[in-house]
C-alpha cells in the first residue's frame, strides 16, 4: 500500500458539496477540456484519449479510444452515456452525476467532438431522482452559458444534448437495451451480431455508448495529457478508477485509486480505505466486480486491481463494485439474494433466462427455507449450465484462468443479464457446497435469521 | 426457391451436420436446413415476420474462429462456407434445456387445452425434450383465460412467450394493440388498458399462437384436432380470395385457418374470413323451398317450386317477351354456377338483362377491360395509385399486402380519396376530393408529379355507393393517358363478382371476357342461339321492375334491399315485378318479398372455381354436405332448363368447368387439370406471358402451421383423381377477342354544390348488416353502428356536441341518426357506413343522381 493509492481524477471535485454549481465547476477548471478539445482536430482528441489508454467503466473494460475507432464512417451518428448504472453494489455513476454532474456534460462534449457525432443522449436511471435533478439543471445552466447546443464557446461548433430518464430496469444497463429502450421500446437487448452498437446503435445508426465515469475521466485527459493519464496506475488499465466498496467493511464508499497499484487486500484492509472488516470478523468472500463477478475468497486478496490478472484468477473488475462478506454470512442466502436479484430483472425476452433465472431462484429459495433436496445441488449446476453450458469461470477451481474458465462463457442467452444469475449461484456453490448441504440436512438455515 | 440456372453463382454453399446445402443469400439457417431436409425445433421463428431470436429452441452450432458456437439458427444468416451443426450433444443439451425451461411454468393441460393434438411445444417436446421434469416447485398462476377482443382469448399460463402475436399485431397488421407486460417470468401478454385487440386481424394470432395461449371464441372447445377433416379451398367472403384451409367435423364447419398462398394471402385471413364460416352451420339457414301463398311463404317440394318459377318464367318469355325477365346477383356463386345461369338466360329465357353487381360496383367493360394487375403487381408497383374505398374495410388482406409493401419500402402509395382510409398513415401522397370530382383530382395528381415510375398500378374501385362512377372512370382513364404502362387491380369486393363477370353476368356480355358484339359467331355457334339485343344492367333493371316491365325477377343471392344503394327503387322494383324467384341460402328482406325462394348450397358445402379481384381461378373445396334439400344454383339452372323446354347440355360440374376451359377465351388453358396442378391457382385473360410464370412459391409444407393442420385430413380433392374430360365441340367461327376498354374523356360536369348541404360519402364497414356477418353470431355485433361522421368544424358550425342526434335529409329521405366528429372526414363532406343496422345511406340515395347532398340538421 502507497501512499498515493487515493489520486482524485474523477473525485477531484468532491469536497466540495457545490460543485454542482456551475460557477464552482467553472472556477475549479471547468470547461476548461472542452475549450482546449476544441482548439484540437477531432482526431487529436480521440487520439489524446487513446495514449490515456483510458477503458471503459460500465464493466467489460474495452479501450475508449479503440471503441471509438470502430465506429461505422456513415451519418448520423450518436453518443450516449450510459447512466443507467444498476448493478449490484455500484454507485460511483450516481455520486459522480449528483456531486459532478458538469464534468459528465462536459466528458460527454468532448466525446461527441472527437467522433464528430450528431447528438448526445444522456440516459440517467430512473431511480436516480437527484442525479435527474442535478443533471437536468446542470444541462439548463450549460445551455444559458453556451457550453452545450449552438456554437459552443464561440468555437462554431454545435452540440445538442437530450437528456432522457429511465423507468426501472437493471437491464437498461446492458447497452443495446438502452438503445431500445432510448427509441421508446421496451428494452430488450438486441442480438449481437449484427447489433454492436458502433454498426447499428441508436436508430440503426452508428452509435458510442459509453459509462458515466468513463466520460467523466476525459475532461482531465485532455487538461492533463493522455501521457499523463497512462502514467497513473499500471496493468493493462492504467489510470485511476472508482471502486465502489460495499458489505461488510468498516468504511464502505466510493474510492478512486490508481487501481494496478493497489490489493484487493490494500482495498478492504488499508485504514484510509476499506479499513478491515467489521466487528473484526474474519473475510469469507468478496465480489471483486459487481454482482455478476464471480467470487473471490482469501486466496485472492493479494490480487493486483488490474482487469489481467483478475481475469486470470476467473474473475473481472466489472464495474468496480467489491462486495465484502464476513463470516457471518450465509453463503447460500447471500447468493440466493443475488440470484433472485437477476431473475427479478430479466427482461423476459428469451427462455433460459427468463424461465431458468426463477427456477435457480426458486431451488435456492427451498433450500435456505429448508425444502432442499441433496440432488437440488447437482440440479441447480444442471440449470446453470443451460443458460451458460461448458466450463464456468470460478476462482475456487483447481484450475484457473482462461484456459480452464473461456471468457467470455458461452451461453445460451441473448444477453449476460441470464449468467449473472448462475454466477453468485455457481460460485457460492462450489466454494461452500458443504453451507448447502447443511442446509438441507439441518433442514433450514444454521445461522437462523439472526444473519439477515 | 433455389435458383442456380442463373449465369452468376447466386447461391451460397454450406454445410449442415457435414452435408452440403446451397442455400439463399441472406436467409437464415434455419430457412435452408429445413428445405435440405434438416427441420430445426423453433417456436419464434416464423418465415414471415421478422426474427426475434428469442425462444431458444433453435440453437445450434456454428463454428466459427473459437469453435463451434450455440446461435439461434433462426437469426444468423447463411454464409458461404458456413458449418452448422444441429446435432451434437451440446445442442441436444440446449434443445432439452430450452424445453424443460419452457414446461416448467407451463400448465400441461393438454386433456383441455384446444391446441393439444396440434401443439408444436408437445410435438417438440416428443421429439427433442427431456422425458420428464425436475420442476417440483409450484407453477406460476395467472387468471385464466382473460379476453383480449371478444374474438381471441389468452390463457397466460400456457404462454411461451414467443413474441409471434405481439409481431404480428405490430408488424403484419399494423393493430400494435398487444405487448409485453412485466418482467422476469412474469412477462405475460396483455393488452393496454382500456384497449381490447380490436383489430380486423386477430384471428391470425390464434393460428400463429405454438401453444394453445390464444383461442378463438368461435372455435374454443368445439373439436380435438384429431376429429377434425380437412379441405383447401378459397375464402369467398370478400373477392381478395386467401386460400383456407376449411376443417369440419360432425359435418359441421369448426374453423378455418390461412394457408400460405405466396402470391395472395401468404397465410394470413381476416377475421371476416376467418370466422363467417358460423353462417353455413347456422341452423336458420334455408333448408326446403319456399313457396307464397298469399302474404305467407311456405315450405314446399322442389318439384312444385320448381316447376311455379318456371311456369312463370314460361309465361313471361312467351307473353311479355324474354326482355320481361332478369336476373340480378351471382357473386355468390361458383364459375360453374354463374357460367350455367349465363348460359339459361341467354340461351333458354332469352335475355341479356343479367347483372351480377347490384348498381354497386363498376361496369363490367371497365372492370374486365382494363390490363390487369396482380396483388404482387401491385406490391412491387413504383406507385400504387388507389382509387376505391377504404381497402381496410373492405378487402382487408389486399390491405395487409399494400401496408406490407409500403412499409419495407417497396412501393409508394397513393391515394385518391374522399375521406381518410386505413391505408392513409401509409400513402406518401393522400388527395381528398369531394365526391363528383375524382377525375379533376387525378389530372392534379398527375400533374403535381406524384404518380412516378414505370410500374404503375391502380386499385380502381368503387369509392362511394353515394357517388355514380363516372367521374371515378374518368379518372381511371386519367391515369391510362399519363401512364400508359398502368395496370389496374379492381378493387370490387364482392365475393366471386370477378367469377362472375368473367362468366359474363352483366348486360352486353359473354364467358371469358368477350364482348356480345366481339362475339362473331362464336357463342352463338356453341350455344345455338344470343338475344338479338344489350339488355340492362342492374339499376336499369330496377326501374323497369318499378315501371312493371319486368315480369319476372331471379335473385340470385341477392338482396337488392340492402345491396342496392337506393331502398326506394329496390322496394319498388321487388313490388312491381310480377314474379320473383330467389335462390339463397338464407332468408333476406328481399327473399321475404319473392314468390318462391329455393334453398341453395353456399361455400364449403360444394366444389368449383372461383376467380378473384386479379382474375386469379382457383379451386374451392366441399367439406361438408349442405342442409336439407339444398342444391348448388349450376343444378338450378339445369333444370329450369329442362323445365322450359332448353337443354344447357350441361350434367355435371365438370363439364362446367371443362365448357368454360373451351369456349371462354380468358379461361383458356385453365382446365381442371392444370387447376389441380397450381397451388396458387391461374391467372385468366393474361395477355402476357410473365403472369403466368409463377413466382417461387413457399409450399404449405414449408409451413409448420399449415403443415400441421394438413397432416389432420385430406388436403386435395381432387388432384389424385385422374381427370377425364368430356370435348365441348368448338363451334367454326373464330374464337372471339377479350375485351379491352378505354374510358372516354370528359364526360361528367362535376354537379355543383350549395353552402348549406354536405355531400354524403357511404362505402362498407368490414362488419355490416350482410348474410354473412349476421348470420355469424361471433361477428354479427361487431359492427359499428350508423353514425354520420362529419369534421369537427360542422359538427361547431351545427352547435351539436359529438355523440348527438341529428337529421340527416336528403332528396329521398330524411333520417334521425347519430353524429360523429371524425377529422378525417374533410369540411363539406358528411360520411355514413353503408349497411348498418337500421335506416342509413340505402334510404338517402337517389341512384339516378350523380352525387348525393345532404342537410345536417339539429333535431
Amino acid at each position: 500500500m502507497t501512499a498515493t493509492a487515493r489520486t482524485s481524477v474523477v473525485f477531484a471535485r468532491m469536497g466540495d458539496p457545490e460543485a454542482h454549481q456551475l460557477d464552482r465547476y467553472v472556477a475549479t477548471d471547468g470547461y476548461e477540456a472542452l475549450r482546449r478539445a476544441l482548439a484540437m482536430t477531432p482526431e487529436q482528441v480521440h487520439e489524446t484519449v487513446t495514449t490515456a489508454q483510458l477503458t471503459g467503466r460500465g464493466g467489460a473494460g474495452f479501450g475508449t479510444g479503440q471503441k471509438w475507432s470502430l465506429l461505422a464512417n456513415t451519418y448520423p451518428r450518436y453518443v450516449v452515456i450510459n447512466g443507467d448504472e444498476s448493478e449490484p453494489g455500484t454507485f460511483k455513476d450516481r455520486q459522480i452525476m449528483e456531486r459532478d454532474p458538469h464534468q459528465v456534460i462536459e466528458g460527454a462534449l468532448i466525446t461527441a467532438y472527437a467522433v464528430r457525432a450528431t447528438r448526445v443522449f444522456l440516459y440517467v436511471r430512473g431511480e436516480m431522482a437527484l442525479a435527474q435533478e442535478r443533471v437536468g439543471q446542470a444541462l439548463a445552466d450549460a445551455y444559458a452559458k453556451g457550453y452545450a447546443g449552438d456554437n459552443i464557446l464561440g468555437s462554431g461548433w454545435s452540440m445538442d444534448v437530450v437528456l432522457h430518464w429511465g423507468a426501472g430496469a437493471y437491464v437498461v444497463g446492458e447497452e443495446t437495451a438502452l438503445l431500445e429502450s432510448l427509441e421508446g421500446k421496451r428494452a430488450f437487448p438486441r442480438i449481437k451480431p449484427p447489433y454492436f452498437p458502433a454498426a447499428k446503435g441508436l436508430y440503426q445508426q452508428p452509435t458510442v455508448v459509453n459509462n458515466v465515469e468513463t466520460v467523466a475521466t476525459i475532461p482531465w485527459i485532455i487538461r492533463n495529457s493522455g501521457e499523463t493519464y497512462a502514467a497513473l496506475g499500471a496493468g493493462r488499465a492504467p489510470g485511476t478508477r472508482i471502486m465502489c466498496l460495499s458489505g461488510h467493511v468498516n468504511r464502505p464508499g466510493n474510492y478512486e485509486v490508481e487501481a494496478a497499484n493497489i490489493t484487493f487486500r490494500d482495498l478492504l484492509f488499508d485504514p484510509s480505505l476499506g479499513g478491515g472488516i467489521r466487528n473484526g470478523n474474519q473475510l469469507k468472500a468478496f465480489i471483486p466486480g459487481g454482482g455478476s463477478a464471480p467470487w473471490f475468497f482469501e486466496d485472492q486478496l493479494d490480487l493486483p486491481l488490474d482487469p489481467g490478472p483478475v481475469g486470470a484468477e476467473g474473475s473481472m473488475l466489472g464495474s468496480g463494485a467489491v462486495v465484502v462478506m464476513d463470516d457471518t454470512t450465509c453463503a447460500v442466502r447471500a447468493a440466493w439474494n443475488l440470484v433472485r436479484f437477476y431473475a427479478h430483472e430479466s427482461c423476459g425476452q428469451c427462455t433460459p433466462c427468463r424461465e431458468g433465472g426463477s427456477w435457480l431462484e426458486k431451488i435456492m429459495f427451498r433450500i435456505e427455507a429448508g425444502e432442499g433436496r441433496l440432488e437440488d445441488l447437482d440440479l441447480l449446476l444442471d440449470v446453470g449450465d443451460t443458460i451458460a453450458p461448458g466450463p464456468f469461470p470460478h476462482a475456487s477451481w483447481p484450475e484457473k484462468g482462461l484456459a480452464a474458465s473461456p471468457f467470455p462463457y458461452k451461453m445460451t442467452t441473448i444477453c449476460f443479464v441470464g449468467p449473472s444469475a448462475v454466477v453468485p449461484m455457481h460460485s457460492a456453490l462450489t466454494r461452500f457446497r458443504e453451507e448447502f448441504v447443511e442446509h438441507i440436512n439441518h433442514r433450514g438455515c444454521p445461522k437462523g435469521s439472526a444473519h439477515r | 426457391m433455389t435458383d442456380t440456372s442463373a449465369e452468376q453463382k447466386t447461391t451460397v454453399s454450406m454445410t449442415v451436420d457435414g452435408r452440403a446445402v446451397e442455400a439463399v443469400p441472406g436467409e437464415m439457417i434455419i430457412a435452408a436446413a429445413e428445405r435440405a431436409g434438416t427441420y430445426i425445433p423453433r417456436f419464434c421463428y416464423h418465415p414471415r415476420m421478422r426474427s426475434v431470436g428469442m425462444c431458444r429452441m433453435c440453437l445450434v452450432e456454428v463454428v466459427g474462429p473459437r469453435g463451434p458456437q450455440l446461435q439461434p439458427a433462426c437469426y444468423v444468416p447463411v454464409a458461404e462456407g458456413q458449418e452448422v451443426i444441429t446435432d451434437s450433444p451440446a445442442v441436444k443439451k440446449a434443445q432439452d434445456g430450452v424445453l424443460e425451461l419452457l414446461l416448467i411454468n407451463h400448465p400441461l393441460d393438454c386433456p383441455v387445452c384446444d391446441r393439444g393434438g396440434e401443439c408444436p411445444l408437445q410435438d417438440q417436446t416428443l421429439t427433442f425434450g427431456p422425458g420428464e421434469t425436475r420442476f417440483v416447485e409450484e407453477k406460476r398462476h395467472w387468471e385464466k383465460p382473460i379476453p383480449l377482443s371478444s374474438l381471441v382469448l389468452l390463457d397466460r399460463e400456457r404462454c411461451i412467450q414467443c413474441d409471434r402475436c405481439t409481431r404480428f399485431a405490430d408488424e403484419i397488421a399494423g393493430d400494435p394493440l398487444i405487448d409485453f407486460v412485466g418482467r422476469g417470468d412474469h412477462t405475460e401478454i396483455n393488452t393496454f388498458p382500456d384497449q381490447p385487440f380490436a383489430s380486423y386481424f386477430s384471428g391470425n394470432v390464434v393460428q400463429l399462437c405454438p401453444v394453445g395461449a390464444l383461442t378463438a371464441e368461435p372455435y374454443r372447445f368445439k373439436a380435438r384436432p384429431w376429429d377434425l377433416e380437412q379441405v383447401e379451398s378459397t375464402c369467398t367472403s370478400c373477392s381478395v380470395g386467401c386460400r383456407v384451409a376449411v376443417q369440419s367435423s360432425g359435418n359441421r364447419i369448426t374453423r378455418r385457418l390461412g394457408i400460405d398462398a405466396d402470391p395472395v394471402n401468404q397465410g394470413w385471413l381476416c377475421d371476416k374470413g376467418r370466422f363467417d364460416y358460423e353462417a353455413v352451420n347456422g341452423d336458420d339457414r334455408l333448408r326446403a323451398p319456399l313457396s307464397r301463398s298469399g302474404d305467407t311463404l311456405g315450405e314446399t317440394t322442389w318439384g312444385e317450386a320448381l316447376g311455379k318459377a318456371a311456369d312463370a318464367l314460361a309465361g313471361a318469355r312467351d307473353r311479355h317477351g324474354p326482355a320481361s325477365i332478369a336476373v340480378l346477383g351471382g357473386a355468390r356463386l361458383t364459375n360453374e354456377d354463374a357460367y350455367a345461369w349465363s348460359k339459361l338466360a341467354r340461351v333458354v329465357l332469352g335475355t341479356d338483362n343479367v347483372d351480377c353487381q347490384l348498381a354497386d360496383g363498376l361496369p363490367a367493360e371497365v372492370v374486365l377491360g382494363l390490363p390487369h394487375a396482380t396483388i404482387d403487381e401491385a406490391c412491387e408497383a413504383d406507385t400504387v395509385v388507389l382509387l376505391t374505398a377504404d381497402v381496410k374495410e373492405e378487402l382487408p388482406v389486399l390491405y395487409l399486402r399494400l401496408r406490407g409493401a409500403a412499409v419495407a419500402g417497396a412501393t409508394n402509395l397513393v391515394e385518391l380519396s374522399a375521406t381518410t382510409t386505413g391505408l392513409t398513415r401509409y400513402a406518401t401522397t393522400s388527395v381528398r376530393y369531394r365526391p363528383g370530382e375524382a377525375a379533376e383530382a387525378a389530372r392534379q395528381l398527375v400533374a403535381g408529379g406524384a404518380v412516378t415510375g414505370d410500374k404503375v398500378v391502380c386499385v380502381l374501385g368503387r369509392p362511394s355507393l353515394a357517388e355514380q362512377p363516372d367521374s371515378v372512370i374518368e379518372a381511371a382513364g386519367v391515369l391510362l393517358d399519363a401512364v400508359p404502362g398502368i395496370r389496374f387491380l379492381s378493387g370490387l369486393r364482392r365475393a366471386n363478382v370477378h367469377g362472375a363477370l368473367d362468366m359474363g353476368l352483366a348486360p352486353g356480355l359473354l364467358p371469358g371476357r368477350v364482348a356480345a358484339a366481339d362475339d362473331g359467331g362464336w357463342f352463338a355457334g356453341a350455344w345455338g342461339t344470343l338475344p338479338e339485343t344489350e339488355g340492362l344492367g342492374a339499376a336499369g333493371i330496377l326501374e323497369a321492375a318499378a315501371a312493371g316491365r319486368i315480369q319476372a325477377l331471379v335473385l340470385l343471392g341477392a338482396d337488392p334491399l340492402a345491396d342496392v344503394p337506393d331502398r326506394d327503387l329496390a322496394q319498388r322494383a321487388l313490388a312491381g315485378a310480377g314474379f320473383v324467384l330467389a335462390l339463397d341460402g338464407h332468408l333476406t328482406a328481399s327473399s321475404r318479398q319473392a314468390d318462391v325462394v329455393l334453398p341453395v348450397v353456399l361455400h364449403h358445402e360444394k366444389p368449383g372455381t372461383a376467380t378473384n379481384l386479379e382474375g386469379r381461378v382457383t379451386r374451392l373445396g366441399q367439406k361438408i354436405t349442405p342442409p336439407g334439400s339444398s342444391r348448388p344454383d349450376w343444378m338450378v339452372a339445369v333444370e329450369l332448363a329442362s323445365r322450359l323446354g332448353g337443354d344447357l347440355g350441361l350434367e355435371t360440374l365438370d363439364q362446367i368447368t371443362d365448357e368454360i376451359a373451351t369456349l371462354a377465351p380468358a379461361y383458356e388453358g385453365i382446365t381442371r387439370a392444370a387447376l389441380a396442378a397450381a397451388h396458387d391457382g391461374l391467372l385468366a385473360g393474361r395477355d402476357d406471358a410473365s403472369a403466368h410464370e409463377a413466382p417461387p412459391t413457399m409450399s404449405s409444407a414449408e409451413h409448420p402451421e399449415v403443415h400441421a393442420a394438413a397432416a389432420l385430413g385430406e388436403t386435395d380433392i381432387v388432384a389424385s383423381e385422374p381427370i377425364a374430360v368430356r370435348e365441348t365441340p368448338e363451334p367454326a367461327a373464330a374464337k372471339p377477342p377479350t375485351l379491352r376498354h378505354r374510358p372516354a374523356g370528359r364526360t361528367a360536369t362535376p354537379p355543383a354544390t350549395d353552402s348549406y348541404s354536405l355531400r354524403l360519402v357511404s362505402s362498407r364497414a368490414l362488419y355490416d348488416e350482410g348474410t354473412l356477418v349476421q348470420h355469424s353470431p361471433s361477428l354479427a355485433h361487431l359492427g359499428r353502428g350508423a353514425a354520420v361522421r362529419v369534421n369537427p368544424a360542422e359538427l361547431e358550425r351545427l352547435g351539436v356536441t359529438d355523440g348527438a342526434q341529428v337529421r340527416v335529409s336528403s332528396s329521398r329521405a330524411s333520417l334521425t341518426l347519430l353524429v360523429a366528429v371524425d377529422e378525417g372526414v374533410p369540411r363539406g363532406v358528411a360520411a355514413l357506413d353503408y349497411n348498418q343496422a337500421g335506416p342509413g345511406a340505402a334510404d338517402l340515395i337517389d341512384i339516378a343522381t350523380a352525387v348525393t347532398d345532404v342537410r345536417v340538421e339539429t333535431v
